[in-house]
């Protein structure tokens, strides 16, 4: 750590304090203190998990689909586990826990919050980096080290855990006699996942005081982009979310280690052996997990909100509609998501009463949600579209925004959560919101933000195509789970030997085609992001004539983000379709019009 | 080229970040506790360990030498931010009162300590019950995060022995806004834990 | 491009929305009292979250139609009533949802969880463990044994770890991998756990309950059609969940008194 003080001149006699540009190859692109080169690090990292996930979660959609037959090449990458490619019911439960953890915390909580935020938020705001550079630093190194505790379970004799993201005790707590994949496998993971939110927590940390302490001049609150405001936000809620994740993990490592009893209680039998636990609570596990686990949704929707506001009135050519409204609502959700995680454990066994006062604010908490999804729409009424592809998946944002908000009507009352509870209507939900919403977030920042970050541009051509696939994909695949969950098809099933649920086997079969296809689709944006680093034609430095701080600069960025220069900023970011020198808008560091506009 | 580094009141809004983290964890852990200990026949009250309250003094204590350090001398710097010689024996006694802060400060720590091998006589361990897993959990984290302190007033001390201008008070005022965080942490600590341990 | 996602959306709508409203995938016909009440909640919700589905969508696909025709010289238009407009409507229609969802839904909810069953209500013991439910009826003297954890053996098929020899209840205790139950009476059934935690689901019931290993929680319910399905576990519980599941019979009156008799005699 010390070393990295060498090109930090802190002990300087000067008043101010600077950090030079590193040397040397492992200071520039390994252990950089660069937020820019963190940002492409956590954006590597969520590629990385993405590609694991998905990957995974083929071997699921085909296991479901033909439960008899082998899956073609597993025997060769997983002898251990799938001999000769046949799928065990634990297999299929340690692949889905692995899915579901991969992509919920490696991938849609690292990929649009600490990866476009790191790169995007400090220049936003004028800055030449994060407020702690060195803690920013840490924060990646420490989740890639989660990420690697995490997929060390795949090389140990027994495997991953098997009880899903949601690691519900005693089923995770009790150790090996609950099932294979229950010892080492499940104390990985544990420990994985409270790395992961020490990372997050530095990583926080660095977004609050960025925002609210290294602001250039002129950047009011009010004047920052609406993707900044939702990275700010998101960080507070990741701060106080993961602050509770933490000793949650920290007691279900020691359950598991050292022979407490938070989550176990008396009496059970396990596996034929009376469990040596006494005094503790199922319940507390969930209340402290959904505690965290509800607003780690918001955690992963968030920063979409954000991304999507920013590049709307970019390519509408048209101011936001509302972007007071939308700040609040996105602080009301931030607010309001803290009061909600009761609508996971309606049928927990928790007293009936607080089922009610949960399902109150989570039907509340669709107010907002409401508003800003209208205030989207009347954003794209009467605007002049230039349809690039990050347009379009900004477009189809809102459209799988509201269908995955919608079903969560069903789930958030208590009643219909009586049937509907454990079944594939809720895969559905949640693979619409955060599966298909929250990526799309990402691909439209990836296709914005790819000049900024890289320096060229992207191929449109291929753009539209991954787009056009994946957006009838996504459909074909996540909206027939709502119809095999009104059915009663249950999940988290390996396999449907029921006699009711025989019925739904050509649903599942239609489901993996378009899931297979999906993943095909991906390949052309795979092939783009590589072909375009490499060879794409030179970005300039403002290619979709927006208007915030980023693009006032060349692409990439030097290293202290605009040459030396302090930008001061004298507009908002909204100032669209208005006439100005530029053409139809106005940059936030062109000099003040007449009509000074906020 | 070169950059910049954040300004001095990012430290203690870094701090005060920290500070908010910190207590919903902690908060993720009382009410834990005070939720399990209802009328669970398996609780198994125990008394504290009496060295408790001297530990907590200790600590309070602590908090005020940090403060005489702060505030002992209204800085050793001119106008201009440069070291003001003739205020160097100010500097001297801020530093002396520092030092005394982490020497109650180890205090504390070996302190706590004694607590638990003094539980640990009384066949009172981690896993004993839920009462005393508790005990050990958040004193032990309590301590992890006092540890953290201890450092960051350590290198609020060499800051001051080799650094000119107004960042050695800068991070000073941070260092002890945790350092106070903590001791007001533990106080609550100690008053929940007196009451249903 | 634009027109063209357009015409995907409304067609995407339209398609799904059909296969909704024709029920082409749907619940099982419902055999219980709580049945009504919740098959109500759905259809509302499922017309309200549809209108507001397709509405939502087509105004999506409309508008991006109006504004994709690439004319340069085409003057940009605000949304009439703009952000007002935008929050009065939402707070509008969701306030009106929460008013008739939570109403008629707490009503729902109320008497499935907090009203308490019936006097009169049949009383059966059931058991979750890896990868099994047992149901245990009183039996002829209508007490039931007191169950011991650390006397559970499987291989002997004490379930339920009865001590018959020092606890006379338990003697005449019944207990039965299916759950059989009489039409029309209504059924108290008390859950816990052998080891991990676990969920009962009788779709055609309309009925899910988690079981939580350390609590006893009471459900009861009155099934209204004779018919035999079956109960699944929805609670992950380890690697034979996808399996754990068994059959639920509702008998007649007089089947279900036979049936007693039968089992009684075993």
């Amino acid at each position: 750590m010390d070393t990295v003080s060498a090109s930090i001149t802190e002990h300087a006699p000067a008043a101010a304090h600077h950090h030079t540009a590193p040397t040397g190859w492992i200071r520039k692109y390994v252990f950089s203190l660069d937020h820019k080169v963190i940002g492409k690090q956590y954006l590597g990292l969520g590629l990385l998990a993405v590609c694991t996930g998905m990957a995974l979660s083929w071997v699921m959609r085909y296991h479901l689909a033909w439960p008899d037959k082998a899956v073609p090449l597993l025997g060769l990458i997983a002898p251990k586990f799938a001999a000769g490619g046949v799928i065990t019911p634990e297999f299929y439960l340690q692949v889905m826990t692995m899915h579901g953890t991969i992509m919920v915390f490696f991938v849609l909580t690292t990929a649009p919050f600490a990866g476009f935020g790191n790169f995007i938020l400090p220049i936003q705001l004028g800055a030449e980096d994060m407020a702690f550079p060195r803690f920013n630093m840490m924060s990646f190194w420490v989740t890639f080290v989660a990420f690697a505790v995490l997929v060390a379970a795949f090389f140990i004799p027994d495997g991953p855990a098997l009880s899903g993201w949601t690691a519900y005790a005693p089923l995770s707590a009790v150790g090996k006699a609950s099932g294979p994949g229950e010892g080492l496998g499940q104390t990985l993971w544990a420990v994985s996942i409270a790395i992961f939110c020490i990372g997050q927590l530095l990583g926080s940390l660095n977004f609050i005081a960025t925002t609210l302490d290294l602001r250039t001049k002129g950047m009011t609150f009010m004047r920052m982009p609406y993707s900044t405001w939702a990275w700010f936000i998101t960080a507070i809620i990741a701060l106080i979310a993961f602050s509770v994740l933490l000793p949650a993990c920290v007691m279900l490592i020691l359950d598991r280690v050292a022979g407490t009893s938070f989550f176990i209680p008396a009496g059970l039998v396990v596996s034929d052996t009376l469990q040596p636990h006494s005094g503790g609570s199922p319940l507390l596990w969930q209340h402290l997990f959904w505690f965290f686990g509800h607003p780690e949704v918001y955690i992963a929707i968030v920063p979409s909100f954000g991304i999507v506001s920013t590049i709307l009135p970019v390519v509408c050519r048209k101011p936001h509609l509302g972007p007071r409204v939308l700040i609040g609502c996105m602080l009301a959700i931030a607010g309001l998501s803290y009061m909600v995680w009761g609508h996971h454990m309606f049928l927990s066994g928790m007293s009936p009463t607080s089922a009610t006062l949960f399902s109150v604010p989570t039907l509340i908490i669709t107010i907002p949600s409401a508003i800003v999804t209208l205030l989207w729409l009347g954003t794209v009424y009467g605007s002049k579209l230039r349809l690039t592809t990050a347009a379009l998946f900004c477009l189809a944002f809102i459209s799988v925004f509201v269908t995955g908000g919608l079903s969560g009507f069903f789930l958030s009352q208590p009643s219909i959560d009586t049937y509907l509870h454990g079944t594939y209507f809720v895969v559905g939900h949640f693979h619409f919101v955060m599966g298909v919403a929250a990526m799309f977030g990402i691909f439209a920042g990836t296709y914005f933000w790819f000049p900024k970050i890289f320096g060229r541009m992207m191929n449109e051509t291929l753009g539209k195509w991954h787009f056009a696939l994946t957006f009838i994909g996504v459909y074909a695949t996540f909206m027939p789970m709502h119809w095999l969950g009104l059915t009663g098809n249950v999940r988290r099933y390996s396999s449907f030997p029921s006699d009711y649920m025989h019925g739904s086997l050509p649903l599942h079969r239609f489901i993996t085609f378009s899931a297979l296809f999906l993943g095909g689709a991906q390949l052309i944006f795979l092939v783009n992001l590589i072909w375009s680093r490499f060879r794409g034609p030179i970005a300039p430095a403002n290619p979709w004539e927006a208007s915030s701080l980023e693009w006032d600069t060349t692409s990439p960025p030097p290293f202290d983000n605009f040459g030396g220069v302090h930008p001061v900023v004298y507009h908002g970011p909204n100032e669209f379709g208005v006439a100005s020198p530029r053409g139809d808008y106005v940059m936030q560091t062109d000099p003040p019009a007449a009509a000074a506009a906020v | 080229m070169q950059k910049t580094m954040a300004p001095p009141s990012a430290a203690r809004t870094g701090v005060w970040v920290a500070i908010a983290a910190i207590t919903m964890s902690f908060a993720a852990y009382s009410s834990a506790m005070v939720i399990r200990q209802g009328p669970v026949p398996e609780w198994q009250h125990f008394r504290l360990p009496s060295i408790l309250y001297l530990n907590t003094f200790v600590l309070v204590i602590s908090s005020v030498t940090l403060e005489l350090a702060r505030r002992r001398v209204g800085g050793p710097f001119d106008s201009l931010g440069r070291v003001d010689l003739s205020q160097a024996d100010a500097v001297r006694r801020r530093i002396v009162w520092l030092y005394v802060t982490l020497a109650l400060g180890l205090l504390f720590l070996g302190g706590q300590y004694l607590a638990w091998t003094q539980l640990s006589a009384q066949g009172v361990f981690l896993a004993t019950s839920p009462s005393s897993s508790f005990f050990y959990v958040l004193t032990a984290v309590h301590a992890l995060h006092l540890l953290g302190g201890l450092a960051a007033l350590t290198y609020a001390l060499r800051s001051l022995r080799s650094d000119d201008g107004p960042r050695p008070v800068n991070v000073l005022g941070a260092a002890a806004l945790y350092w106070h965080f903590m001791a007001v942490l533990w106080v609550y600590l100690f008053v929940i834990l007196a009451l249903w341990v | 491009m634009g027109k063209l996602f357009a015409v995907a959306v409304t067609v995407i709508t339209l398609i799904s929305a059909a296969l909704f409203v024709t029920h082409t995938w749907w619940l099982p016909p419902d055999i219980s009292v709580l049945g009504r009440g919740i098959d109500g909640q759905i259809t509302e919700t499922m017309v309200f979250t549809g209108a507001l589905f397709v509405a939502a969508q087509l105004a999506l696909a409309l508008f991006v139609w109006q504004s994709s025709d690439g004319v340069a010289t085409r003057v940009i238009r605000s949304f009439p009533g703009g952000a007002t407009f935008m929050v009065v409507f939402a707070c509008a229609i969701v306030s009106i949802e929460l008013v008739s969802l939570v109403f008629v839904g707490t009503k729902v909810w109320s008497s499935i969880y907090l009203d308490a069953a019936p006097a009169n209500a049949l009383h059966i013991d059931v058991q979750a463990g890896q990868f099994a439910f047992y149901f245990r009826y009183a039996g002829p003297d209508g007490k039931f044994g007191v169950p011991h954890p650390e006397l559970i053996d499987e291989g002997n098929s004490n379930f339920f770890g009865l001590d018959p020899k020092n606890d006379t209840a338990a003697r005449d205790d019944i207990i039965s991998a299916s759950l059989v139950v009489p039409v029309n009476q209504p059924v108290l059934l008390t859950m816990h756990s052998k080891d991990v935690g676990h969920s009962l689901f009788i779709p055609e019931l309309r009925l899910q309950q988690d079981f939580v290993p350390g609590l006893v929680i009471p459900v009861h319910f009155t099934a209204t059609g004779i018919t035999k399905t079956e109960v699944v576990c929805t609670q992950l519980c380890g690697l034979g969940h996808y399996n754990m599941r068994a059959y639920v019979e509702v008998l007649s009156r007089d089947d279900f008194a036979k049936w007693l008799v039968d089992q009684a005699g075993q």
